[in-house]
């Protein structure tokens, strides 16, 4: 029954998504203001009908009714709720329901909260996310329903692939998604606005608070990935330039470039080009990462629902979308005229650079992770990895630090460097210092060093636009622009520390015997079986000593599930403000002694904290821009009504 | 109570063991002693793509196979054989696929035109917007 | 203005490409298995103990005496080197000359195997720790190599031999001078 109802509110959402499209545009080229009227709901009433439908699939993986196929196929009765819960989107068929789930409330909200662009260009926008929305809602009903039913449902299900049990599997793919999909309102708002010639700073100022809220979602999602991996995997890896991990980066990088330009169209009426072009981008990358991922034609470790016949269909999709975004783009490209101009020592120039690096390493990372396909079209096969991506994405990624360090200190349109010389001057002497001093005591390679020294120059240089105001009167933008430089400066820090000074100690250790990695002792007391929920395991009994310090216990375990079988490692990790130590226990060698696996891991845990402020800094300029817009409305109503009064 | 949780952890493993019966090869998951060496030798595994994983390193997985290439990598570098040339003679036998590091070939040249080409066209947006007056 | 437009359409173009690109790589069978990039090339040196008591070991010394023969690369723990034994008879049966390398295997599983599935080879090395499997560039099993009489590859076949596959090999290894 539920499934059902969950499946008719899915056709009726896409039923809407089609009046909204139609309503939008035949509402927005003739101005049919009975049609027009109809748009706004419509998209209230398809996020409503999407949720109710996610809400429906869940709420079958909640009681693990294994009489719909995709229960079956990936849940099992005595698996944790919380996994039950995360099951429902941890498949292919699940996730597609939560991408349009999260388009139809994009959609729904925009349609609610937004109204200072001129009705013409949210009804071309609406009409632009219901045409998009539409082809999903097509590849779920046709070739992907979440809730086709079995005839014989079977005893138990399969169970869920045993990496994916963890609490990062609840908030990593939510937030990803919500972060991903949700810069279709970004594309739409793009496309919206060039239909209706409307490339304005006000446009720039109404799309900007909503890819804000896309990329903090985006942010915590990669962050969260990261950790994820970092720890579910065993070896302490943290990123791979996996197919599906540059997924994820690619629609990250270009949101971060559209805010920048966003902000800038908003306040100086120039780089509208950029600001079209990254809003097509971004949601762009989203899809072509949703079918690499899902069509099979790239290997990766986390590539889930291998089908090509469900990626023909997204391709389609693609060209479809991406391909009329470019076209309509083309022509009206008069539309985007030149902006204001400006000086190339001015915040704008700055943000250029910004822009080109960014779009550079979106470049770099699209074509690296697609070149292996190109090759084996020639029947060649390569592989690219981090040996490739590492060093090249740095061509752009350490300049752009640098530019990033002294950027935020510049004025708009013109400016001159007496008037920054002496902030440039600290950061500088802060950089160059950290760069010497690293040299000379320690034999780093370039790359990271490199990395330390500009993460301490951005460091530096991002409080400094604090410098001379009053901290308390500080507009919330300007706090969360500091403090997400901060978060690049702290994660950067994190990644050349841990590449630089890690430590690993591979050892087969005797019950009753010791090892040691870098500062730190350890002791294998005993290595006992042990009993979960779903899976058994053997539990390495350990004790942990820093620097002589207090002993700690550390319980490394080497896991197996048995719904579906599957070995995995749990690592133990003993966290202090310096760094991580990560350990984890392997298999019993002939003589019975144990395999153990340990790293010291100076910083590691600075790169997720960075990710995490660079979401803090998003967040806080979020709730102050739209704090501002509240504010605003609100005195606009009360002059409306005063003059109304007036009048009256 | 602990010997039926042994005997099942033990029932459990035992199809998941099934790749083989045969121990690790000896330096699969053992340092070499000089540091300076094994440094060396996990740089270079850390490069290497293991055949039998869906991509990972050698260094990052635990299948029997990637065990016997990190035995290679190991007792060729503690014999003195160079990086590059134990990374050549695994190119040798299983192409460029097994090296995730590219090299400058007739079929990858673009991997690295492309960033050239990239940062001379970055250059040149960037110089255009300087020669704009206010 | 043009510049823009130009870059756009250019754009266009690029995305098209890329997308011809997906969709031909759709219409590809995805590629399981790392083709060994020996074959053309002589057989690297090596000498393997015996893994099975009922045949001697294998060098490559044994494989340059100018008969062409098969090599089978197998493991006792390998569920498809069971499926293929039927066609390994076959082949046998056909007068070719096959040796092995059983691959990270004890003896007495060896030696059960055998017993249950026949024994079609003339010689079995025993390779540990997968050493001469990597000089050969093979990446899992079971694989089966043609080697001429002078011990250079000249053909590969990865996992196990289908009875549809049985003639291909005959003929490869007719190619090889048998």
């Amino acid at each position: 029954m539920i499934a059902e109802l969950g499946l008719v509110a899915l056709w009726l959402a896409a039923a809407l998504a089609g009046l909204q499209f139609l309503g939008g545009w035949l509402g927005a080229r003739s101005d049919n203001a009975e049609l027009a009227a109809l748009v706004r709901p419509a998209a209230v009433l398809q996020a409503g009908l999407c949720a109710f439908s996610f809400a429906c699939l869940v709420y079958l993986f909640v009681v693990t009714d294994l009489s719909v196929a995709l229960v079956a196929n990936n849940s099992h009765s005595m698996k944790p709720m919380i996994f039950k819960i995360a099951g429902a989107w941890s498949n292919h068929e699940g996730s597609m329901l939560l991408w349009v789930s999260v388009m139809a409330v994009a959609g729904g909200l925009i349609a609610l909260v937004e109204r200072r662009l001129p009705e013409s260009t949210m009804l071309a926008t609406l009409a632009a996310q219901a045409f998009v929305g539409l082809g999903f809602y097509a590849f779920m009903l046709i070739s992907s329903n979440p809730f086709a039913r079995l005839l014989q449902p079977p005893a138990d299900g399969n169970g869920l692939n045993p990496l994916l049990q963890d609490v990062a599997a609840a908030y990593h793919p939510t937030t990803l998604y919500v972060g991903y999909v949700g810069l279709s309102v970004a594309f739409s708002f793009a496309v919206g606005a060039l239909l209706t010639r409307q490339v304005t700073p006000e446009f720039a100022r109404v799309m900007r608070p909503w890819v804000l809220g896309a990329w903090i979602f985006l942010t915590v999602g990669i962050t969260a990935g990261s950790y994820w991996a970092y720890y579910e995997l065993g070896w302490g890896g943290w990123w791979f330039w996996d197919p599906v991990e540059n997924a994820s980066l690619m629609p990250w990088l270009a949101a971060t470039a559209l805010l920048h330009s966003a902000s800038v169209l908003a306040a100086r009426d120039a780089l509208r080009a950029w600001t079209i072009m990254l809003g097509v981008v971004a949601f762009s990358m989203s899809m072509i990462g949703t079918f690499l991922v899902r069509s099979g034609i790239l290997t990766s470790v986390h590539a889930f629902a291998v089908d090509p016949e469900r990626g023909s269909f997204i391709l389609i999709l693609l060209a479809l979308y991406i391909g009329g975004a470019l076209v309509v783009f083309a022509m009206r490209a008069s539309t985007v005229s030149e902006g204001e101009r400006f000086s190339p020592m001015s915040r704008e120039g700055a943000l250029v650079v910004n822009n080109v690096a960014l779009s550079a390493i979106l470049a770099i990372v699209l074509l690296g992770t697609l070149y292996p396909l190109l090759t084996e079209a020639f029947g060649v096969r390569v592989s690219v990895g981090p040996p490739y991506f590492n060093p090249v994405s740095a061509i752009f990624f350490l300049p752009m630090l640098l530019v990033m360090a002294v950027g935020p200190l510049l004025n708009w349109r013109k400016d001159q460097f007496a008037r920054v010389r002496l902030p440039v001057i600290v950061i500088s002497v802060a950089g160059i210092g950290v760069l010497l001093g690293a040299w000379l005591l320690s034999d780093m390679g370039l790359l990271p060093l490199l990395g330390l020294a500009l993460s301490i120059a951005v460091g530096v240089g991002s409080f400094l636009p604090m410098r001379g105001r009053s901290l308390r009167r500080l507009p919330l933008p300007v706090w969360g622009m500091c403090i997400a430089h901060f978060g690049i400066a702290v994660g950067v820090f994190g990644m050349a520390a841990d590449s630089a000074f890690q430590q690993e100690r591979l050892v087969a250790v005797a019950v009753g015997g010791e090892t040691s990695v870098g500062p730190w002792r350890a002791r294998l007391n005993a290595v006992e079986p042990i009993a979960g929920p779903n899976w058994t395991a053997m539990q390495a009994d350990m004790e942990v000593s820093h620097d002589g310090g207090a002993w700690r216990t550390a319980n490394p375990q080497q896991r197996n599930f048995w719904q579906p079988p599957q070995e995995t490692s749990e690592v133990a990790l003993i966290t202090r403000w310096n760094g991580q130590l990560y350990v984890a226990v392997g298999t019993e060698t002939e003589d019975g002694r144990w395999q153990l696996r340990l790293w010291w891991k100076p910083f590691v845990t600075w790169i997720w904290y960075g990710g995490l402020l660079i979401a803090l800094g998003g967040a806080l300029a979020l709730v102050g821009r739209v704090s501002v817009d509240l504010r605003r409305r609100s005195a606009a109503r009360q002059i409306a009504a005063r003059k109304a009064e007036v009048t009256a | 109570m602990r010997a039926l949780l042994l005997f099942l952890a033990a029932l459990l493993a035992a199809p998941l063991a099934a790749q083989d019966g045969m121990p690790p090869a000896p330096y699969a998951y053992r340092q070499l002693d000089d540091p300076a060496q094994e440094a060396q030798a996990a740089e270079l595994m850390a490069t290497l793509r293991c055949l039998k994983c869906q991509s990972q390193s050698i260094a990052d997985s635990d299948a029997p196979m990637a065990g016997d290439m990190r035995h290679q990598v190991r007792t060729r570098i503690a014999a003195g054989e160079e990086p590059e040339a134990i990374r050549a003679w695994l190119i040798e036998r299983y192409g460029d696929y097994v090296s995730y590091t590219p090299r400058m070939t007739a079929a990858t040249w673009p991997l690295f035109a492309i960033p050239l080409v990239l940062v001379v066209f970055g250059g040149i947006i960037i110089a255009k917007r300087m020669r704009r007056r206010t | 203005m043009n510049r823009l437009r130009w870059f756009l359409w250019g754009a266009v173009a690029v995305a098209s490409a890329l997308f011809a690109l997906f969709a031909y790589q759709l219409s590809q069978p995805k590629q399981e298995f790392v083709q060994s990039a020996m074959v053309g090339k002589p057989m690297p040196a090596f000498s393997l103990p015996p893994a099975s008591s009922s045949r001697p070991g294998l060098s490559a010394a044994d494989l340059a005496d100018g008969t062409p023969r098969l090599l089978n690369v197998w493991g006792s723990w390998c569920v498809p080197c069971a499926a293929e034994a039927p066609q390994l008879d076959a082949l046998e049966r056909s007068g070719a000359n096959i040796v092995a390398i059983a691959i990270r295997d004890r003896p007495e599983n060896v030696d059960r195997f055998l017993e249950v599935y026949g024994n079609p080879f003339t010689r079995i090395g025993r390779d540990d720790i997968s050493e001469v499997q990597l000089s050969l560039g093979s990446s899992g099993v079971p694989e089966t190599f043609v080697i001429d009489g002078t011990g250079r590859i000249t053909y590969q076949h990865i996992g196990d031999i289908r009875p549809e596959q049985v003639p291909k090999i005959l003929e490869e290894l007719r190619k090889a001078g048998a």
